[in-house]
Order: structure tokens, then C-alpha cells, then sequence
């Protein structure tokens, strides 16, 4: 009944781990994707203000232009990257949305996408998806978790179609430095690719300002930049993201969108032109915060004698646990002996085996307890 | 802004040592800073938020407008001052306006407000005018919401 392509993609990780952790209350988690925080009051305000007057129809299929307005406006502040809010931003439903336009839009039957690993895990099922062919770039804690342009060099076949990256990387808290990315658009531009780059959590980063790839010499046309409130506005669950790129990707991207989704709803795009208008201080709060629970989860999983990368964006932390057991029996046994979440590194790709991701988005109350607990369990396993 | 201060204007209670975990320091010099801060009365006194209705404890606030003749010189510091010793009188703010000082009170009723106003406050030399409010609700004190805690609704685990 299920299409061969369907049967080919593999459920999600996350998913099987879910369903153990699921009717089980007493458990704590580090293994939530999102914010702990609730969207900023001034956000839900204005949607319930929008609501009460009347915003409840569809949009132009690109978005309301006053949203694409704020975010070509935003863009441009950041990093100096005009994109025209008439023809080359389609706002979506988060980025998730936006990755799947991405890939359907520019992928025909027997395209391999290169994919960089460990990564968000609907990278891969998309482009299978859509007849694509997925190339995995596996990255290494040594290397820092980002590939090197030879690396790349060295999967471009003649199929090869495009790149897809994202830094600050779900799972590892890594980025990449300007330098980097400049030799990896120097391969882009060199074999004619197009760069799929999601930036959800490009604004929180904690050293370095988080540099867009399409702000890099010559790249505005050839990257297909992504990035939505979920994560720097705690806005998650109003499914909200954007996708901006040249005029000939925003077109067909549009395509698809209007057939399938028609718009986003009208009521997140309300509270997300709120957001870029009023939501700077919250999310530089919010952004503050998580940098405390940061150092304080990597100074704890230290003095457990765990191998860590610092993690410098984003808010996970993704250790190696590989001289204790492989990533799955060691998330399971972890939930099962000491009631904590997290989720096995192996999710996020084959190199993220050895690894667990460790989200710092939760209370420091909540941080503090199940770093007590990992340490206990660390211990109970040395014995 | 120094973050330890962040953090304690937050929750007094965060220990020396998480702090120095959260701003990559170590516990002395997390200790030395407070110490330091507490001893210029950058910062005053470590005290709790407390929902006294909730805690079953009835106590009755008034916000008192004040309007005063300033004196020459000293303006209104002297008169405020004197406001200030009074136990009972828990906030004093100077403000623009029609009034002169705005003063938060705090009693065990209604009657002993009222009686510490008409006795003590309104005959202050040079105090010619009050207005008191009693305060019939309290939702918000110290940057705190009174009401139940709002929750994030996640799933345990997610991508």
C-alpha cells in the first residue's frame, strides 16, 4: 500500500526513543529540542490582539508582505544581505517546511544532496523523498564537527546538486568559522552547487557572532538560506520559518507551497512581525540564560571525565560516551537506571554514534539534578 | 552589568558555586565579588518574595500619596527621610506630578494604617496633604507574577 519511497526511510531515531520514554513522569529530560521558555508575552499579546481583530484568513501564498518586509529588514542588519521582500523570501511553516521546499524544489529523480552528519534528522528523509540521493559527510569531534572543503571536494560527483549545512549545528553545539566557510563557497561556486543552509538557531551563539552563509562574497545566489523564530523567540509551536533565496527557488519553492500548504497561518505570521519588532530584548535574555546553563553543563560533564567539544551555539551539548557503550544502550540505561533523557547521538546520523545529545534547554534545577544523576550512573558503570 | 548581580537580583539563593559554574569563574572569586558588592551596599540585603495571602497571613497594604512643602536647601530628602524610619513604612519614591512622594505602608488592618497615617504621617511638619489608597489585590510584587506559574507544555524528548 505504502509507496517504495515511504518503505525506504527509516522512522526517526527520536521517535523509538520517545516511546520509552513516554507514561513515564518521574523522568527529567535533557532531551527536548526546544526552549524551555514560553513565547515572551509581547508576542502572544499581539497574536491575541490580531485574533480579536479579525486575522483569521488566509495570506498571499508568499506570506504577508509586512512579515517578509521585517525579515528582509532584519536580514540586511545582520548581515548585509538584501533579500527583496516582493520576490526572494517565502515565509513557511518553521523550517522544517522550508528544508522540504528546499529540497523538492531543486532535486530531480538520481540528485545527490550531500548532507553534513550528525544533523537535523528530516535532512536525509527528504531528499529521499523527493527521488533524491543523500551523501552523507560524516563530521568528527576531533575536526570540531565541521568538514573540510577537501571532504566535500571529494563526494562531488557529476549528480551532485547541492550541499546541505547547518551551524550552530542540532546536534553537537558546534560552528564554523568564517575562514571555513569561505573555502566551502569556494567549492560551491567551483562545481555550480546550490547550499542549503539552515540557520534556526543562528542567533544563539555564544563566542562569535553566527556569520550567514549567503552573506559570503558571490553566495547570495547560490545558497538557499533558511531560519525561523522557533528557537531564537521560543516560538516552536507556532510553526513559523522563512525561506529566502534567489527569485527562481522562491518561485518554484512557492509552487509546491501554495499546493500543499497554501500559507502559514495567518495568526503565527501576526505575532512574528511582533517578534522581530519587539522581541530583542527577550531573546537577548533569553540568549544570556542559556549561555549560564552552557558553561554550567560543560564544566559538570568535564569534572565527570566525559570527552566534550564545546559547544559554542545553539543549546546542546553532545558528549562522547563511547569508552562506557554504544549511544543507544547508554541513553536507555540511563533512563532506565537513573530516570534521564537524552538522546542517543546516533539519531542525528551513523557518526553520532558514541555520542548522546544533551539539551541545556531545561531549568538549571532540572540541569543541576540530572548532572548529579549522570554522575552516579558514570560511576555505577566504572564499577 | 555584572552578571553575578543578574543572577542574584533573580534568586538569591543560587549558591557560590553554581554561579561560578554559570559565569566561569571559581567559587572564591565568585564569593569575594558578593562580598565586595554586599560590603559598598551595592547589595543591600538578600530577602524573600513572599505571597503572605497564600501562606494563609493576612496583611493589609496602602499606597500613601504624599504632598509635601520642600524645605529650603534640603529639598525633599529631609522630609523622606523621616518618612522612611518608620517601620511600618515599607517604599518611598519621589515622583512627578501632583503628588510628591508616593509611600507604601504595611499593617496588621485597616485600622492600624489608618491610625499610623492620621497620627504620624499627615503630621509631619511640612506634609500638608495624603491620599491613601489600600491596595485590594496584590498581582505582581518584586518582578514576580502571584499568579500560578505559567508551564511550558513540551514533550519529553523531541528533535
Amino acid at each position: 500500500m505504502i509507496s517504495r519511497n515511504v518503505e525506504k526511510i527509516p522512522p526517526s531515531g527520536i521517535r523509538k526513543f520517545f516511546e520509552l520514554v513516554i507514561g513515564a513522569d518521574d523522568v527529567i529530560s535533557l532531551g527536548v529540542g526546544e526552549p524551555d521558555f514560553v513565547t515572551p508575552w509581547e508576542i502572544r499579546e499581539s497574536a491575541i490582539y490580531s485574533l480579536e481583530r479579525g486575522y483569521t484568513s488566509y495570506t498571499s501564498n508568499y506570506g504577508l508582505l509586512g512579515l517578509r518586509e521585517a525579515i528582509s529588514d532584519q536580514v540586511y542588519e545582520k548581515d548585509g544581505t538584501f533579500y527583496d521582500p516582493e520576490r526572494e523570501i517565502l515565509i513557511t511553516c518553521g523550517v522544517s517546511e522550508a528544508y522540504d521546499l528546499a529540497i523538492r524544489t531543486i532535486t530531480d529523480p538520481g540528485d545527490e544532496i550531500i548532507v553534513v552528519e550528525p544533523c537535523y534528522v528530516s535532512y536525509q528523509p527528504c531528499v529521499t523523498l523527493s527521488g533524491g540521493e543523500p551523501i552523507s559527510l560524516p563530521t568528527s569531534m576531533e575536526d570540531g564537527f565541521v568538514p573540510t572543503s577537501e571532504e566535500i571536494e571529494q563526494r562531488i560527483t557529476d549528480k551532485t546538486k547541492a550541499i546541505v549545512i547547518s551551524y550552530p549545528n542540532n546536534p553537537t553545539g558546534a560552528t564554523m568559522n568564517k575562514k571555513r566557510m569561505e573555502e566551502i563557497a569556494d567549492i560551491v561556486s567551483e562545481y555550480d552547487l546550490i547550499l542549503i543552509s539552515d540557520e534556526v538557531y543562528g542567533d544563539l551563539t555564544y563566542n562569535e557572532k553566527h556569520v550567514s552563509f549567503s552573506s559570503l562574497n558571490g553566495m547570495k545566489d547560490r545558497t538557499i538560506l533558511l531560519n525561523g523564530f522557533s528557537k531564537a523567540y521560543a516560538m516552536t509551536g507556532w510553526r513559523i520559518g522563512y525561506l529566502a533565496a534567489n527569485e527562481e527557488i522562491v518561485d518554484g519553492a512557492v509552487k509546491i507551497h501554495q499546493y500543499s500548504m497554501i500559507c502559514a497561518p495567518i495568526i503565527s505570521q501576526m505575532a512574528a512581525i511582533e517578534a522581530i519588532v519587539s522581541g530583542e530584548k527577550g531573546k537577548m535574555e533569553m540568549i544570556r540564560e542559556y549561555n549560564r546553563r552552557r558553561r554550567m553543563v560543560v564544566k559538570r560533564l568535564n569534572e565527570m571525565g566525559l570527552d566534550i567539544f564545546e559547544p559554542k551555539g545553539a543549546f546542546y551539548a553532545f558528549p562522547s560516551i563511547k569508552e562506557y557503550s554504544g549511544s543507544e544502550e547508554f541513553s536507555e540505561r540511563l533512563l532506565r537506571e537513573k530516570r534521564v533523557a537524552v538522546v542517543p547521538g546516533n539519531a542525528f546520523g551513523e557518526c553520532g554514534e558514541g555520542f548522546v545529545r544533551i539539551s541545556y534547554a531545561a531549568s538549571r534545577e532540572t540541569i543541576i539534578e540530572a548532572m548529579d544523576r549522570i554522575g552516579a550512573f558514570l560511576e555505577s558503570l566504572k564499577r | 552589568m555584572d552578571e553575578i548581580l543578574e543572577i542574584l537580583e533573580d534568586n538569591a539563593r543560587v549558591s557560590y558555586r553554581e554561579i561560578a559554574d554559570m559565569i566561569d569563574l571559581d567559587e572564591e572569586e565568585v564569593k569575594k565579588k558578593i562580598d565586595e558588592y554586599l560590603e559598598r551596599g551595592v547589595i543591600k540585603k538578600f530577602k524573600t518574595v513572599i505571597d503572605w495571602e497564600g501562606a494563609g497571613e493576612e496583611k493589609v497594604y496602602a499606597v500613601v500619596d504624599v504632598k509635601i512643602s520642600p524645605e529650603r536647601g534640603k529639598g525633599y530628602d529631609l522630609i523622606a527621610k523621616k518618612i522612611s524610619n518608620f517601620p511600618q513604612v515599607k517604599e518611598v519614591y519621589l515622583l512627578s506630578g501632583e503628588y510628591d512622594l508616593s509611600v507604601l505602608v504595611k499593617g496588621e488592618n485597616m485600622k492600624e494604617i489608618a491610625f499610623f497615617i492620621s497620627d504620624k504621617l499627615a503630621t509631619i511638619d511640612r506634609v500638608y496633604h495624603t491620599t491613601t489608597h489600600f491596595i485590594l489585590k496584590k498581582y505582581k510584587e518584586h518582578g514576580e507574577i502571584l499568579f500560578e506559574k505559567e508551564r511550558n507544555h513540551r514533550q519529553v524528548v523531541s528533535p
